[in-house]
C-alpha cells in the first residue's frame, strides 16, 4: 500500500516538475523558435512552428549591428564589477563573520534593505554625478555602478558561507602555529573556495543581465548586450524575429555559463544552505 | 617543564564575568581533570591556558615563565577539541603534518615523525584519506595525532570523547592514559563524564559559575568534599542531601550519604522508607525510596535486589560516611 502510494507520489511530482520547467522554459524557448522565423510568421503568435525555418533575422542582425562590441562590453562589465565587487567582500565578509561586533548584524540588514530601495530613485543624482565626472558611456563608470548595486548581496553570501566554517578549525591551525596570512591561505581560503566560486558565478550573471543601469548610463562605447537588445525593439517598431535574434544572441553565453555551473548556482541561490 | 600556573586569572565577556579569578597550580606530568555543569566556564578557562581566549586580568604562567601575552603556538601547548577541528580539505598526513610545517621543519624529517605517530595510532593505511572519508573514532585519532607530533610541553583536551559511542570511549580513554604515561607530558582534559574524572585524573579541579571549587585527587573529592557543589556533583548517583530533622540531630544545616553508603533492612533501622522505584543494571539495583521526612532518596543495593514498589524497608548510614555541611553550604569538619 504505502508502496504504491510513494510511485504515485513519484509520478505525480515528476510531472509537475516537468510542468513548471516548461513554463519557466517557455519564454525562452519561444523567443529561439522566434528568431528562426520570418518577420511574417513571428508577427502571427498563433502559429508555434514557422512555415518556412530561416536564419534571416540573424544575418540582418549581424549586419545592422556589431554584436562583438556589445558582447565584449557585457564581459567587461561582468567581470570587472564582479572582481572588484569580490576584493571588497572578501575581506568585509571574513571581518564580519569571524570578528563580529555589536552593530555587525544591524549593518548586515542595513546593506540588505538598500537593495529595496527602487533603483528608480537613485537614478538622477546618479546621473548628474555620471555627467559631471564625464563617466557616462565609460566602462569604469558602469563597472562601478554594478559593483556598488552587487556588493550588499556579494558580502551576505560570502558572509553566509564564512559563517559555516567551524571557528575551532581556526583556532586549531592557530594552535599549530599558522600566522594569520598562512592561516589565510592554507585553512580558511581552501575552505571557502566553492562558496566564492558560486558569488562569483551568481554575481557575473547577475551583471550580465542587469538593464536598468546599463541602458540609463551607455550609449555606444561602453554599451553591453542590453542595449544591443534594446535597439531592436521600440524605434523602428515590432520586428520579432530580429528582436528574438539579438535576445538569443545576447543569453546564449550566460545559458552555457549557467548550464555548466548549475551545482554552484544552486548552493549560491539558496545561501549555502544546500550542500 | 611543562609546569602550567593560574595566577588569578579572570575573563569577562564585556559585563559578563565568567571566570571571576582562577588560580591553580599544575606540576609537570600530572594529568588534571577539569569537571563542573555546563555552562560553568570550563572551555573558557581552557581556552584561557591555550591562548585562544585573552585574560580580562591575571596572569598565566607556563614552565615558569610568564605567557598571558603570547600567542596560542608560542605557549608549547597542543589542544584536541571536542569536533576535532580537522582540516576538511587535506589528507591525514596533511592535517598531521600542518603544524611541522608550520614550524619550517625539513620534508624527511616531517615525514619521519608522521610516520611514527600514525603508526602509534593505527592510522598508516588512512594518511591519504581525508577527514569525512574516517570513521568518528578514526578522526579523534588523526586529531591526537596532530597534538602528539609536535612533541609540545603540555595537552589541553576539550571533551574529546564526547562525540564517540560507550565502547568507543572506553577504548580511547585507556589509549590516552597510556598517552600520558609514554609521553609523561602534563595534560588538562574538560569532561563532564564521571568515569573520565575519577579514572583518568591525577587531580581534579571542580569548578562552579566560574569558581574553583575544591582540587584534589578523585579519592579525596569522593571522601572529602569541601562544600555542598562538590560533594552532590562527585559521585553517580549523586550524594543523598538530607536537611531539616533529620541534619539536626548532626547540628549540620545539611547531610549528605552517598548512596553505597546506606544499609538497607526490613526489620529496623535509621530511616523508615518505602520504594518507589527500582532500576536494575545487573551487577547493582538501584533503589528510589521515600525516606519520609528525609525525602527521596537513592540506595544501592549489590547484586539483583528483588524489590516490589510499595514496599517497606529500613535504611542506616554507615556513621563515618555521612558528610555534614553548615548553611553556607561549607562541609563541617569534625
Ligand atoms: N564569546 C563569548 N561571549 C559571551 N559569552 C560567552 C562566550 N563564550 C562563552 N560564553 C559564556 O561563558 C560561559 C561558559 O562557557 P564555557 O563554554 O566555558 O562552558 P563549559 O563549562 O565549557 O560548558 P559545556 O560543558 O557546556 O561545554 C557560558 O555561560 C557561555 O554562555
Ligand atoms: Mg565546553
Amino acid at each position: 500500500m504505502a508502496r504504491r502510494e510513494t510511485m504515485q507520489r513519484k509520478i505525480f511530482i515528476t510531472a509537475l516538475a516537468w510542468v513548471v520547467g516548461l513554463i519557466v522554459f517557455f519564454p525562452i524557448l519561444w523567443t529561439v523558435l522566434t528568431s528562426f522565423k520570418t518577420e511574417g510568421d513571428a508577427i502571427n503568435i498563433s502559429g508555434f512552428f514557422s512555415t518556412g525555418w530561416t536564419t534571416e533575422a540573424y544575418s540582418v542582425v549581424q549586419s545592422r549591428s556589431n554584436y562583438v562590441q556589445f558582447a565584449w562590453n557585457s564581459v567587461a562589465l561582468a567581470l570587472g564589477s564582479t572582481f572588484f565587487a569580490l576584493v571588497i567582500a572578501i575581506p568585509s565578509a571574513w571581518a564580519m563573520a569571524f570578528a563580529p561586533g555589536k552593530r555587525t548584524k544591524d549593518l548586515l540588514m542595513w546593506m540588505l534593505s538598500t537593495k529595496m530601495m527602487p533603483p528608480v530613485g537613485a537614478l538622477i543624482p546618479i546621473y548628474l554625478i555620471f555627467r559631471d565626472l564625464g563617466l557616462l558611456d565609460t566602462r569604469g563608470g558602469i563597472i562601478t555602478v554594478l559593483m556598488l548595486l552587487n556588493l550588499p548581496i556579494i558580502i551576505w553570501m560570502l558572509y553566509t558561507y564564512f559563517k559555516e566554517i567551524p571557528g575551532e578549525i581556526l583556532e586549531a591551525s592557530r594552535m599549530d602555529g599558522a600566522s594569520l596570512g598562512k592561516e589565510l591561505l592554507y585553512v580558511l581560503t581552501p575552505m571557502a573556495i566553492p562558496g566564492i566560486a558560486s558569488t562569483l558565478l551568481l554575481n557575473i550573471i547577475l551583471a550580465w543581465n542587469e538593464a536598468f543601469w546599463t541602458l540609463a548610463l551607455t550609449t555606444k562605447d561602453a554599451a553591453p548586450l542590453t542595449q544591443f537588445i534594446a535597439s531592436y525593439s521600440s524605434p523602428e517598431g515590432l520586428f520579432w524575429a530580429k528582436l528574438s535574434a539579438a535576445s538569443t544572441m545576447a543569453i546564449a553565453p550566460i545559458l552555457v555559463l549557467g548550464w555548466f555551473a548549475q551545482k554552484q548556482l544552486v548552493r549560491g541561490l539558496t545561501f549555502g544552505a544546500v550542500k | 617543564m611543562g609546569t602550567i600556573s593560574l595566577k588569578n586569572a579572570r575573563k569577562a565577556f564585556g559585563d559578563v564575568v565568567i571566570i571571576p579569578g582562577a588560580s591553580l597550580d599544575i606540576k609537570n606530568g600530572e594529568f588534571v581533570v577539569f569537571v563542573g555543569p555546563s555552562g560553568c566556564g570550563k572551555s573558557t578557562l581552557l581556552r584561557m591556558i591555550a591562548g585562544l581566549e585573552d585574560l580580562t586580568s591575571g596572569a598565566i604562567l607556563i614552565d615558569g615563565k610568564d605567557m598571558t601575552e603570547a600567542a596560542p603556538s608560542k605557549r608549547g601547548l597542543s589542544m584536541v577539541f571536542q569536533s576535532y577541528a580537522l582540516y576538511p580539505h587535506m589528507s591525514v598526513r596533511g592535517n598531521i603534518s600542518f603544524g611541522l610545517k608550520m614550524a619550517g621543519m625539513p620534508k624527511n624529517e616531517i615525514d619521519a615523525k608522521v610516520a611514527k605517530a600514525a603508526a602509534t595510532l593505527n592510522l598508516t593505511e588512512y594518511l591519504d584519506r581525508k577527514p569525512r572519508q574516517l570513521s568518528g573514532g578514526q578522526r579523534q585519532r588523526v586529531a591526537i595525532g596532530r597534538a602528539i607530533v609536535r612533541n609540545p610541553e603540555g595537552f589541553l583536551f576539550d571533551e574529546p570523547l564526547s562525540n564517540l559511542d560507550a565502547a568507543l570511549r572506553v577504548n580511547m580513554r585507556l589509549e590516552i592514559m597510556q598517552m600520558h604515561k609514554d609521553l609523561g607530558a602534563t595534560m588538562i582534559y574538560v569532561t563532564h563524564d564521571q568515569v573520565e574524572a575519577m579514572t583518568m585524573a591525577d587531580r581534579i579541579v571542580v569548578l562552579n559559575r566560574g569558581n574553583i571549587e575544591q582540587v584534589g585527587s578523585p579519592l579525596e573529592l569522593y571522601n572529602r568534599p569541601d562544600s555542598l557543589f562538590v560533594a552532590g556533583f562527585i559521585g553517580s548517583p549523586k550524594m543523598n542531601l538530607i536537611s531539616g530533622k533529620p541534619a539536626e540531630k548532626f547540628d549540620a544545616q545539611t547531610i549528605g550519604i552517598r548512596p553505597e553508603h546506606l544499609g538497607i533492612s526490613l526489620k529496623d533501622g535509621t530511616w523508615p522508607a518505602k520504594i518507589s522505584l527500582a532500576e536494575h543494571l545487573g551487577a547493582d539495583t538501584f533503589l528510589h525510596v521515600d525516606a519520609g521526612p528525609c525525602g527521596m532518596m537513592t540506595v544501592r543495593a549489590a547484586g539483583e535486589y528483588d524489590a516490589a514498589p510499595g514496599a517497606k524497608i529500613f535504611l542506616t548510614p554507615e556513621p563515618d560516611r555521612i558528610h555534614c555541611f553548615d548553611k553556607d553550604g561549607k562541609a563541617i569538619r569534625k
